[in-house]
């Protein structure tokens, strides 16, 4: 069944730079296409033309196997031709600027520039200076903003929709880019969104973007219909909110003792990689109510939609 | 050279006037105002609709020379100066290397004595090459004519140092600016710490790291019986920490840029290095509380913290852009519009914030129009609407924010020492 939504919308984004940015239709109408492309990653010819004779570079200044290696299997599954460039990314400017890079990139001729930045806003500054689409792949704490679309495409797929929902999003979220990403997704899309960290990792002002803050894992758990459980990088500042990984791990660890008072079928995800014994027991992360795996898989569907849509945009409609 | 300015709504609060009135320069120097000013004039100006005030003094302004003469020289900040109104800035000693001895003083006064366009006024180091620790030699700057020191760019954390360095200042009756900043607190951010921060990832700079210096400022002040100028105030909490300490008797004075009463974090949101500035931009309740604060005497001056920055260093991504903005050339306009307009002050008030009380707290016989000094006034017209755009930016840099904005008032004539320069 098609929500009104759904049926198809002229697209005019060249990029992809943040969930904030996309209006609820836009949202939706990704995650529609992306349950097409779904359907051609369980073929046995894994590949559509629809990208052929386009060429997507993969811009890391920051190290990433998992969404690189996605995005260059949605684009190869498109018949794109890929390039991948990586960059150590630096305050003090050795050689080329952010903005040359772009520039030259573009020179070539590239169609779409998937980046991955340690800075904040990096994607933003990079999309107003070239001409060709550009893709967040995540920059600092900002957004990463195809991580939280297959979060939302896999939390549809298990609960059938969104809309309504209650998702608890618990771990780091003062410096989550993942975390930012599915506020604005979700709240958009009509689900109750709860974010639960230590006092120390909770960001100021976390609340006017339209969620529940709490410290208190139970209160996250009791109700939610599904949490997304972020990875706990001990060596920045959670350092200073937690003395010991034993001691986050004891009062924000999802294990199986936690679950069993939750909703039953309560859908446990994680965008990776994941400390086993940290924020999750490995119990949880191998077990029934994971979904940590399908992610992974929904990843390329998702990440094909963005490039299928972005490459495709309108330009000449505002 | 005589210049006779008929008819303009002449301004000058030091002498508390504000009318119609004719103004006659002569031989550089403010030779007659009144109501109908005769005499022979080698030209006659018509000032009629326009407002004629003395020429602005900007308490704040970073020329870079010498060091960084590809962001500005003093020859181009001056000539941004004049464009904006500015017959008299000061120039901080932020430069590469700081101007904290007397042979550093004695080289830019050989540069401004042969570059600039308007008068110069020097503001020396607190401490030796701005590092907090040794106090640098007031007594000998001073006689090389130092208007005022600051470690600008940086507080001068330890409390006994700046204590020490009170008590100089005020023998040697010269206006100690600080820069208010705990590092501590401030470290690594890059705009306001709140919702915007938040919503775009990056490191914020708490108001806490302001009013915090603030307060122990005010504290040393009231302890040494010394004058104190805050520089740049830009949150609530400071403005209120200083509207106390003033009703308590400390000699404290403050001044704020126009950015922090034109913009909010908000501007920010875009991750346009041209908003990033420090301190960082605010909220909408602290512009509430700056505007408050210069309606009621709390904030004395309007100066600009001009700070130039080339391209080159400010495309680039948020977290490695330098900290700054030009203000010369838009000053005006932005107070015009936003405090002017809105009746937050008047145009009397307004020329006080600019020129009559920065002078004052430096003690420079400017900001005035008194009979027989020096003709360093501006002419306005209050009216004049115009686009702000790049390319008529003066200023070696072009890191405004404003670039685009529909202003209005603008300087239409300035007298520096009696020579004209008209600009439109």
């Amino acid at each position: 069944m098609k929500t009104s939504a759904e049926k198809k919308i002229i697209w005019t984004k060249k990029d992809l730079l943040g969930l904030e940015y996309l209006s609820r239709e836009e949202i939706e109408f990704i995650l529609y296409t992306a349950e097409g492309f779904k359907e051609v990653t369980t073929r046995q010819i894994k590949k559509v033309p629809a990208l052929r004779g386009k060429t997507v570079v993969n811009l890391f200044y920051e190290p990433s196997t998992r969404t690189r290696t996605s995005f260059e299997l949605a684009a190869k599954r498109l018949s794109a031709d890929v390039i991948n460039i990586g960059i150590e990314s630096s305050s003090v400017r050795k050689g080329e600027t952010l903005i040359d890079t772009g520039k030259n990139i573009e020179a070539l001729k590239i169609d779409i520039i998937v980046v991955r930045h340690s800075a904040s806003g990096a994607p933003n500054i990079l999309a107003r200076s070239v001409g060709s689409s550009v893709v967040n792949a995540g920059d600092g704490w900002h957004e990463h903003p195809t991580q939280a679309l297959l979060d939302m495409f896999t939390l549809k797929s298990k609960l059938g929709r969104l809309e309504g929902l209650n998702v608890s999003i618990i771990g780091d979220i003062a410096h989550s880019r993942v975390a930012r990403s599915n506020i604005w997704g979700l709240t958009k899309l009509g689900a109750n969104v709860t974010v639960c960290a230590p006092p120390m990792l909770i960001p100021d002002g976390v609340e006017k973007m339209g969620v529940k803050v709490t410290s208190d894992i139970d209160i996250a758990l009791k109700d939610a219909d599904a949490i997304n459980v972020l990875r706990m990088q001990f060596e920045r500042d959670g350092a200073l909110a937690f003395p010991s990984k034993l001691e986050y791990f004891k009062q924000y660890g999802v294990t199986s003792e936690r679950l069993k008072d939750c909703k039953k079928n309560i859908v446990v995800m994680h965008p990776g990689p994941i400390n086993r014994g940290i924020e999750m027991s490995s119990e949880v992360a191998d077990g029934a109510n994971s979904v940590i795996l399908e992610q992974v898989t929904n990843g390329i569907a998702v990440r094909m939609a963005v490039l299928y849509l972005v490459s495709g945009a309108r330009r000449d409609v505002s | 050279m005589k210049y006779l300015i008929k008819n303009g709504r002449v301004i000058d609060p030091a002498n508390k006037i504000d009318g119609i009135m004719d103004v006659l320069i002569s031989d550089g120097k403010i030779a007659e105002i009144g109501k109908e000013v005769t005499g022979k004039a080698d030209e006659i100006i018509d000032a009629t609709n326009l407002i004629v005030a003395p020429g602005f003094v900007d308490m704040h302004t970073h020329l870079r020379e010498p060091g960084r003469e590809d962001e500005e020289t003093i020859q181009s900040g001056t000539a941004a100066a004049v464009k904006g109104g500015y017959t008299s800035i000061c120039c901080m000693p932020n430069t590469e290397p700081a101007i904290d001895n007397i042979e550093a003083i004695k080289a830019i006064k050989e540069i401004i004595k042969k570059d600039a366009a308007c008068n110069v006024f020097i503001i020396g180091a607190i401490t030796k090459a701005r590092l907090g620790k040794a106090l640098t030699d007031l007594a000998a700057m001073k006689k090389e004519g130092v208007v005022g020191i600051s470690d600008d760019g940086s507080s001068v954390a330890d409390k006994k140092v700046l204590e020490e360095a009170l008590k100089e200042a005020k023998k040697e009756n010269v206006l100690l600016i600080e820069h208010c900043e705990d590092a501590t607190l401030s470290a690594g951010g890059v705009i306001n710490k709140g919702f915007v921060s938040t919503k775009m990832g990056l490191r914020g700079i708490p108001a806490q790291s302001e009013y915090e210096v603030v307060r122990r400022d005010i504290e040393l002040a009231r302890k040494t019986v010394a004058p104190i100028h805050i520089a740049h105030v830009s949150c609530k909490e400071s403005v209120e920490l200083i509207r106390k300490a003033k009703r308590d008797g400390v000699a404290i004075s403050a001044e704020t840029a126009p950015h922090y009463f034109a913009l909010t974090e908000e501007c920010s949101s875009t991750y346009d290095t041209n908003t990033k500035m420090n301190p960082p931009l605010r909220t909408k309740e602290d512009v509430r509380a700056i505007k408050d604060g210069l309606k009621d005497g709390t904030i004395d001056a309007i100066a600009t913290d001009h700070a130039p920055h080339t391209d080159a260093e400010k495309d680039v991504e948020f977290d490695f852009a330098p900290f700054g903005i030009i203000g010369l050339e838009t000053a005006l306009s932005l107070a015009a519009m936003e405090l002017v307009d809105t009746k937050i002050l008047s145009w009397s008030d307004l020329i006080g914030k600019m020129a009559s009380n920065p002078a004052r707290l430096l003690g420079l016989d400017k900001g005035n129009l008194k009979k027989g000094s020096p003709a360093d006034l501006v002419m306005i017209d209050p009216a004049k609407e115009y686009v702000y755009t790049k390319s008529s930016i003066v200023s070696r840099s072009k890191n405004s924010p404003f670039i685009g904005w529909k202003l209005k008032a603008k300087v239409t004539c300035v007298f520096v020492g009696g020579n004209k320069a008209c600009l439109s």
